[in-house]
């Protein structure tokens, strides 16, 4: 097992963790689902969140996203001490400054693809920035079905919709769980290009849990999470090493 | 199957609660309908018992044929029957009008049950008929007796010198006795006694009796009496055994407690029907979101019969705790609509709540049957998901069938309906009970349609929504989802509704009708009559016509004349005045006739001269009451009117011929106009006489039926409530499914930036929009009916135009918003409430 090791980098940080714990129930259902999680991501990266499951990994990113209220420690977004808000505060936190890929049901089915891209902007009251929302419309590829409603739009389009809704606010940060988890290969590695390309190409925040190592593999920094702990991270991965060190994780595995 | 079902219903209880609580509802209408006619029947039979237990025979002497007078009895003719054998006791009565004026002065009792009459004591001094509770008997033309009910609202004690009138002027009585009645005119009404003497001044002639009392000795039968009585007492008098007259009001009162429970049973089904839509929405949601469930039941083996029963025994169990407990909240309501009557005075008499065995059996028979057959269609629904369902991971709610079919079936509907309902509405007199059929089409073929319509009525509010944000945006297209769910939501709104707004048309629109036609036919300020009616003394027109305040008036005097065969009451006023107090419309000729032709002259109005031929010009030959024969020519015709006499002569003409000087009212006119000082200031030179009543234009309407329909329409609203709370139950509980349902999408919405605030906004708006549309079609479709109902109704109600009553109706509108708001706020706060992160996870 690898100790504990610092995880600062040179670069500066979107979100930062210090010491976060998290405990669900107490007595004989007390369960730790964070210990003291120190780590932070850094900005314009695309950082994925691997681990077996229970080792916390979705926590950590609810936690991160302001879905979930840490039980000690502390969660900065950019300036923002996120532990302390209430939730009014950590709703509009997610709405004007967190963009969110969830892994199925991302979109509203009585809202056409356009209205679902704007969504956070018009709950927020705010317009759109045009010259932004097209290129991001551009990227992905939607164009032509921005007046499609969701039933009428496949699995991966769909999803590049929820891409799109997560960019369109020019978010600090992208919060993506498992956002291939329900795609066939060629709508996943599609998404995972999207996702890469916002952060090396427009110097987006990216962070994605997945149990996937080939999604993993799209990312610049892999970090392992196991019992609710960082145990483990590696740079510019490839599958075969971010599988290399998942087998180490996961005694069954090996 | 049975345990499944169960096991179901113990597993939605929340869900469920609100469905039972619709059938729950109208069960307990049913319930208290039943037990409050059995317990007023019941209340009724005791009560006869005991009144006319002492009565053996009743005896009322004929009508004099000549005369028309009422038949009286003479105190000789009483002393025969005291001595007859077999006679335990007589009582002769004396009955008449009193009206009694309170200590500060007011009149008491409501207009028309002011009763006076004997104290007649019996050997042992007291009247049988009026127990005293305190004090003495009248005994001498200063005294009198008043019930306890009319004692306690005047303020009087024993002791006290009472103020009333009969015909004439106000009287001064001590007041020595009160006695209590079981009069059966019911709250409201007044009761004076007098001695033997007094009260036969005041009601009769001296010596004189209205009628008898006999009651038998032991050993003596009612029929032997009878016999016997017949024998002292005038001829052709009506004589009736206690038994009989117990029969006969004991039949009146069960046709009129029939007649009362078959109208509320009427509504309490109406409520009923509201009732199905909500449980057949709650069925249709539940099995929807159990899809997977049955499915699995299908692909282990269960046949689709199976699957429909089960759901089916699910809504029996339902059905059979909403009869239990609709049953003992039925009770609470049968209380509540004693009381409710009780309160508007209708006189129903008081006992203990009678609950039979077949209200027990109709509470669970109608809560079963009725849940069973809302769930059907949901049911055979249920069963139609294929068993593969089961093994997709997705859930799949069953197919949503096309509403082409029901589209036209409904289109077809409303127009025989609307066909239906014009043709009987014009069809008059015969169309009055026919058009309950196309009525009842209409309305269903607005419920058949109701799911496509819903669409592009949300759509309307649209734009207007679309200030309130995002909640704004979302809340139209989350109404338009399930267009049937909203439909029937909806739908159930609007049966009630509808019915409000078509009552309230018609009734409006009488009222206006009733006081549009006082008001201009008659330009009097004030009419004054007595509420012993038509014994005006003359003393009051010239009290009147002296007094500063009055600038012009003229009496109404009537007086019988025979003309041909016929007789004809004809009406004399001032011909110099009456053109100041009344305007009728008329066909041909005017007043200017009264004041020529050396006051020979007549007026009538229309159906007179229909039924007898008359036009202006002619000449009728006319045989006064003394027997002098005259001619008078007609001098003009005018429309009938309630407000107006059927005829118009001049005073000074019909006055020599009458043998009574009496007025049926005065009409006058004042300097001040026809508001309450004037009022005030008429009645102060009426010395306050409690039996004269001082009227304006709008008292005369409202007595005329105005204040009838306005308490018909109050009590109607009341009974139409309790459908419209189980309307706004199933706004509720649609809203709570559709929250549950979309529990995931509401975690998401949540989870990129909606606040708690802004989620509940969006499920309120859903609910007012739902509400909204179900009251517009409700209104609209209440409005049509109302204006059928007016078309058949346009014959018994004079000059009857219809009126939107759009103040009420804005008033339906703002309350079917606050409806939706309210219906929301529970939904919308579970919406708000729900855990981001566990609605993420909620498949």
């Amino acid at each position: 097992m690898h100790p504990h090791q610092p995880l600062s980098a040179p670069e500066p940080h979107a979100a930062h963790a210090t010491d976060l714990t998290k405990v669900y129930g107490t007595g004989d259902t007390r369960v730790v689902a964070l210990d003291a999680v120190t780590v932070g991501f850094g900005k314009g990266r695309f950082t994925a969140i691997m681990g077996p499951s229970g080792s916390g990994k979705s926590t950590l990113m609810h936690c991160m996203a302001g879905l979930d209220s840490p039980s000690f420690g502390s969660v900065r977004l950019g300036d923002t001490e996120i532990a302390s808000l209430n939730d009014r505060q950590l709703t509009r936190l997610r709405r004007d400054r967190v963009g969110f890929v969830f892994q199925a049901f991302n979109l509203l089915p009585t809202l056409n693809a356009l209205e679902n891209i704007t969504l956070p902007m018009d709950i927020a009251g705010r317009k759109p920035e045009r010259a932004w929302l097209e290129s991001v419309i551009q990227t992905v590829g939607l164009a032509d079905r921005l007046g499609h409603r969701p039933a009428q739009l496949s699995g991966g389009q769909q999803q590049r919709v929820a891409v799109a809704r997560a960019l369109a606010g020019r978010p600090d940060i992208v919060f993506a769980d498992e956002p291939t988890g329900n795609l066939d290969s060629r709508s996943g590695a599609e998404i995972l290009e999207f996702l890469r390309g916002s952060a090396s190409a427009l110097g987006q925040t990216v962070v994605m849990v997945t149990h996937d190592p080939v999604a993993a593999s799209y990312a610049d920094r892999v970090v392992f999470l196991a019992d609710g702990r960082v145990v483990d991270e590696l740079h510019t991965p490839t599958a075969e090493a971010v599988l290399e060190r998942m087998g180490r994780l996961t005694p069954a595995h090996a | 199957m049975f345990r499944t079902a169960l096991r179901n219903v113990l597993a939605h209880k929340a869900r469920l609660l609100m469905t039972m609580l619709a059938v729950l509802l109208g069960v307990a209408f049913v319930v208290g309908t039943l037990v409050f006619t059995d317990t007023v029947g019941n209340a009724y039979k005791e009560r006869f018992l005991t009144t006319l237990s002492d009565v053996s025979v009743q005896a009322t002497p004929p009508y004099d044929e000549k005369t028309g007078e009422r038949g009286t009895v003479d105190g000789d003719t009483l002393r025969r029957l005291q001595r007859l054998p077999g006679v335990a006791s007589v009582t002769g009565s004396v009955e008449g009008v009193a009206a009694v004026a309170a200590k500060d002065g007011h009149p008491l009792g409501d207009d028309r049950v002011t009763a006076g009459g004997n104290y007649f004591p019996q050997a042992d001094g007291e009247d049988t008929r009026h127990p005293l509770t305190a004090g003495r008997a009248p005994t001498g033309p200063d005294e009198v007796a008043l019930d306890t009910a009319t004692a306690d609202q005047g303020g009087y004690r024993v002791g006290d010198t009472v103020r009333l009138a009969v015909d004439g002027p106000v009287l001064h009585k001590k007041l020595v006795g009160v006695v209590r009645t079981d009069d059966t005119h019911g709250s409201g009404a007044t009761l004076a006694l007098f001695d033997d003497a007094t009260a036969q001044k005041l009601f009769l002639k001296p010596g004189r009796y209205d009628g008898v009392t006999l009651q038998a000795d032991r050993g003596t039968s009612e029929t032997e009496l009878a016999a016997e009585a017949r024998h002292v007492l005038p001829e052709d008098s009506d004589i009736s055994t206690g038994a009989q007259l117990r029969e006969r009001q004991r039949t009146e009162a069960a046709e009129g407690t029939r007649g009362l429970s078959q109208v509320l049973l009427a509504f309490a089904a109406i409520a009923l029907f509201v009732g199905v839509f909500v449980i057949g929405n709650t069925f249709t949601m539940l099995v929807s979101q159990r899809s997977r469930e049955m499915a699995l039941m299908r692909a282990v083996g269960a046949e689709r019969r199976q699957v429909t029963r089960s759901v089916l025994v699910e809504a029996g169990l339902l059905g059979l705790c909403a009869g239990a407990a609709g049953f003992l909240l039925g009770i609470g309501v049968a209380m509540g609509i004693r009381q409710l009557f009780a309160s508007t005075g209708s006189g129903l008499p008081d006992g203990p709540l009678v609950i039979s065995p077949g209200t027990v059996l109709i509470s669970f028979l109608v809560g079963v049957v009725v849940t069973m057959l809302a769930a059907y269609v949901p049911a055979r629904r249920a069963a139609a998901v294929p068993p593969v369902a089961a093994m997709s991971a997705i859930h799949t709610p069953p197919p949503v069938r096309g509403l082409r079919r029901r589209n036209a079936i409904g289109v077809a509907l409303i127009a025989i309906g609307v066909l239906g309902v014009v043709f009987t509405a014009s069809s008059g007199e015969q169309g009055r009970t026919i058009v309950l059929l196309p009525s009842a089409l209409l309305l269903i073929g607005i419920i058949v349609v109701t799911p496509a319509l819903s669409g592009p009525a949300v759509d309307l509010a649209g734009p207007l929504l679309r200030r309130f944000g995002v909640p704004g945006t979302l809340a139209p297209r989350n109404a338009r989802r399930n267009p049937r769910r909203t439909a029937s939501t909806a739908s159930a709104l609007m049966i009630g509704l509808s019915l409000v707004t078509g009552l309230t048309v018609v009734a409006v629109s009488a009222t206006a009708s009733l006081h549009e036609r006082a008001e201009h036919s008659v330009t009097a300020d004030f009419e004054i009559s007595s509420k012993n009616s038509g014994h005006l003394p003359p003393s009051v027109h010239r009290t009147l016509a002296k007094s500063p305040a009055v600038t012009s008036s003229s009496p109404r005097r009537q007086g019988a004349v025979r003309i041909g065969g016929d007789e004809v009451t004809l009406t004399g006023v001032d011909p110099r005045t009456i053109g100041d107090l009344l305007d009728p419309s008329f066909v041909s000729g005017s007043f200017a006739a009264l004041g020529s032709g050396g006051g020979k002259s007549l007026l009538i109005d229309t159906s007179l001269a229909d039924s007898y031929g008359w036009a202006t010009g002619q000449r009728v030959p006319v045989v006064y009451d003394d027997g002098v024969r005259g001619s008078l020519e007609i001098g003009g015709v005018y429309h009938d009117d309630e407000y107006l006499p059927s005829t118009m002569m001049p005073l000074a003409t019909l006055q020599p011929h009458l043998k009574e000087t009496e007025d049926a009212s005065v009409l006058v006119r004042t300097k001040s106009g026809d508001g309450d000082t004037a009022r005030y200031s008429l009645q102060r030179t009426l010395d306050q006489n409690p039996v004269i009543q001082v009227r304006n234009t709008d008292d005369l309407a409202e007595a005329a039926g105005g204040e009838a329909i306005t308490l018909l329409l109050n009590v109607l609203y009341g009974l139409l409530a309790m459908a419209v709370v189980i309307a706004v139950l199933g706004v509720v509980n649609t809203l709570a499914m559709s929250v549950f349902e979309r529990t995931h999408e509401i975690g998401m919405l949540r989870a990129v930036g909606l606040q708690p605030e802004q989620t509940k906004r969006m499920i309120r708006l859903e609910s007012v929009l739902i509400s909204l549309f179900g009251a517009l079609l409700g209104i609209g479709a209440g409005i049509f009916l109302g204006w059928a109902a007016g078309e058949l109704a346009a014959d018994s109600i004079q000059g009857y135009e219809m009126v939107i009553p759009w103040g009420r109706i804005a008033v339906a509108l703002v309350g079917a918003a606050l409806v939706g708001v309210v219906a929301g706020l529970w939904p919308a706060r579970r919406a708000a409430r729900l855990d981001i992160l566990t609605a993420l996870k909620a498949d």
